[in-house]
């Protein structure tokens, strides 16, 4: 079960972190939906995996049995997946827009926010350096 | 009590005000931000009276229950939020456009809930989901009203912050598994077991290279000065002035108290050095206003960097000075600037001049927080510069205190021209100099004036900074 779940979550941050370094703005978008997934396999392979026996408290006992699955990092995982969850569904609305203003999908050519450079003049040099 | 009231007063207000407009939305906030200095001070006062405050939440025993702690650098740290996040709701009350205020009032007011919960959490899961709120809400002010520059720039902040909090995520993963603990001082008392003790360093690495990202240190930084001139100047103002500092806080907390950070100390010095010769390079090089400030944040994170990797606890209280500093001179400078273009309409330097004939106090109130951001004698920036480069000296870190002292000359240098295009050369033909409301020139005039005080005045503040970090780095309490 951990040699298993440990493929797993190589697996997956590598496809993550290899989308990521794409070009394409949707690729990168699931890129971090992947690498996210990844992540919250870790958190919950904190719990001790491979045990069947639930986090419950049999009747009249107040010590759970030995081996029994660890529930918080089960409850922390539920948050990390909601946060998570949200935030993907932001990405892929601005991956729309971004991709609906600009007509491509090419995230290296997204420049509007830098200096602007008109007739190959760079905006950022002082008028005393530009030729008369 | 009063940690709680922090923490809801803001979350509250940014709740209600999806159902309320106009007069009352405005009031409301008013209200609130200035309601949330009173609770802050009253919570430094208490701290300083009865020692530091703790919070557990759930009726869980300690350490299961989520934790709250603040002591006199917490509440501190709080006092200089809530004060800029009042003169920020001062601007957005006078500077909103109708059609869209009730939501980015919300989005500020949560925005300074998070920074309030982040200074006083004691739990790395809690503060990896306060670290997520924050991200949330700097994401939907900077979306703005999505134009294609603001969305470009929310993709490039979303994607390396996003980036951040996942590895912060993985490394509280880790940490639980290798400790079974979340709360600072649980894993800070643990008995650890010799397999534990060699792990936890590694995880605390991932952690601080988490946080590295988040506060924008050399070579994560491209997200900072790719998306925050994109911003509404007021906006900026807060997060430009808090949230970097705010990661940093959290790095120095998590190295004198919790983590034993000492593998990365050398190399977190050398990160500091780059970070504030880059920062202040690129400010150098730029002639937007916003630009200049945003990568002169980048060069005081490298300072405050310097402070973390100096690693004790004379450094420790020379940080958090120039911290507490850096929160408010940066945020001033930004609305400052934003007079300036309420004034002038341009954020270019080409474009401006002639504002020290037009706009003496104004100029006044620039100049005094410029000489604070320099570190001239005897102002506010200067203590905390002096302090830390004493400490640098006395551990002989020769290399890394001149870096240091030349990042301050270069810094004279934007300063100086800023002054210099902006001030003194004459106004520019064709531009119209427009009136300032008269409520926001008070507004930062009165953050000069605390400015100036914290400069004539460090003593108190020093006091309180060495009595509160003597538990730092194994000292005893």
């Amino acid at each position: 079960m951990n040699l298993i779940l440990i493929i797993t979550i190589s697996c997956m941050v590598m496809a993550g972190v290899y989308l990521l370094l794409s070009r394409d703005v949707f690729k990168i978008v699931v890129g971090l939906a992947l690498l996210g997934m990844g992540v919250n396999l870790i958190v919950f392979f904190a719990g001790i995996p491979g045990t069947l026996i639930p986090a419950v408290l049999e009747p009249a006992t107040e010590v759970l049995v030995n081996q029994a699955a660890n529930p918080l990092p089960q409850a922390l995982v539920l948050t990390a997946i909601v946060i998570g969850f949200a935030l993907l569904c932001f990405a892929l609305i601005l991956a729309a827009v971004l991709v609906k203003q600009n007509g491509h999908h090419d995230v290296q050519a997204l420049q509007q926010s830098e200096p602007q450079t008109k007739d190959g003049k760079d905006n950022c040099k002082p008028s005393i350096m530009e030729a008369e | 009590m009063l940690l709680l009231i922090s923490l809801l007063l803001p979350l509250t207000t940014a709740s209600l005000s999806l159902f309320v407009t106009g007069r009352l939305l405005k009031s409301m906030h008013l209200i609130s931000s200035f309601a949330l200095i009173i609770v802050t001070v009253l919570l430094l006062l208490t701290t300083q009276h009865e020692g530091a405050q703790s919070l557990v939440l759930g009726n869980w025993p300690w350490p299961f229950g989520i934790e709250f702690y603040a002591d006199g650098l917490s509440a501190l740290l709080m006092v200089s939020i809530s004060l800029i996040a009042f003169a920020v709701i001062i601007f957005q009350v006078q500077l909103s456009d109708s059609l869209i205020e009730s939501r980015h009032f919300a989005l500020l007011q949560s925005l300074i809930g998070a920074s309030m919960a982040i200074s006083m959490a004691a739990d790395l899961f809690n503060l990896y989901v306060w670290f997520e709120l924050m991200l949330i809400s700097v994401l939907g002010l900077m979306v703005g009203k999505a134009e294609p520059k603001n969305m470009e720039a929310t993709l490039k902040y979303f994607i390396l912050s996003l980036l951040g909090t996942l590895l912060m995520l993985a490394a509280v993963g880790l940490i639980y598994r290798a400790t079974g603990h979340l709360n600072f001082n649980a894993i800070a008392t643990l008995d650890l077991s010799p397999e534990t003790a060699q792990q936890l360093p590694i995880y605390g690495g991932l952690l601080l290279l988490a946080l590295l990202l988040k506060i924008g240190a050399f070579p994560l930084y491209a997200w900072l000065p790719g998306s925050y001139h994109t911003l509404p100047i007021h906006w900026l103002a807060f997060i430009g002035g808090v949230l970097t500092k705010i990661g940093v806080y959290i790095i120095l907390r998590l190295s004198g108290q919790v983590f034993d950070f000492s593998l990365f100390y050398d190399v977190l010095g050398w990160l500091a050095v780059i970070t504030m010769l880059s920062g202040v390079i690129g400010a150098a090089y730029h002639w937007d206003l916003r630009r200049i400030l945003a990568f002169h944040i980048i060069s005081q994170v490298g300072f405050l960097l310097l402070g973390v990797a100096l690693a004790s606890q004379a450094a420790a209280t020379a940080t958090f000075l120039f911290m507490i500093h850096n929160i408010l001179v940066k945020a001033n400078l930004f609305l400052i600037v934003g007079l300036i273009w309420l004034s002038l309409g341009h954020f270019d330097l080409r474009r401006l001049g002639g504002l020290y004939q037009a706009k003496p106090l104004l100029a006044i109130v620039f100049l005094l927080s410029a000489i604070s951001l320099v570190g001239i004698p005897p102002s506010s920036g200067f203590w905390g510069k002096f302090l830390l480069l004493k400490e640098a000296f006395a551990q002989q870190y020769f290399v890394w205190a001149i870096a240091a002292m030349f990042t301050g000359l270069l810094t004279l240098y934007s300063m100086s021209k800023i002054w210099v295009e902006a001030f003194w050369k004459p106004l520019p033909e064709g531009t119209e100099v427009r009136p300032i409301p008269r409520i926001l020139m008070w507004t930062v005039l009165a953050l000069s004036v605390l400015i100036l005080a914290l400069g004539l005045m460090p003593e108190p503040i020093i006091q309180l900074l060495d009595s509160q970090v003597g538990g730092f780095y194994g000292g005893a309490q």
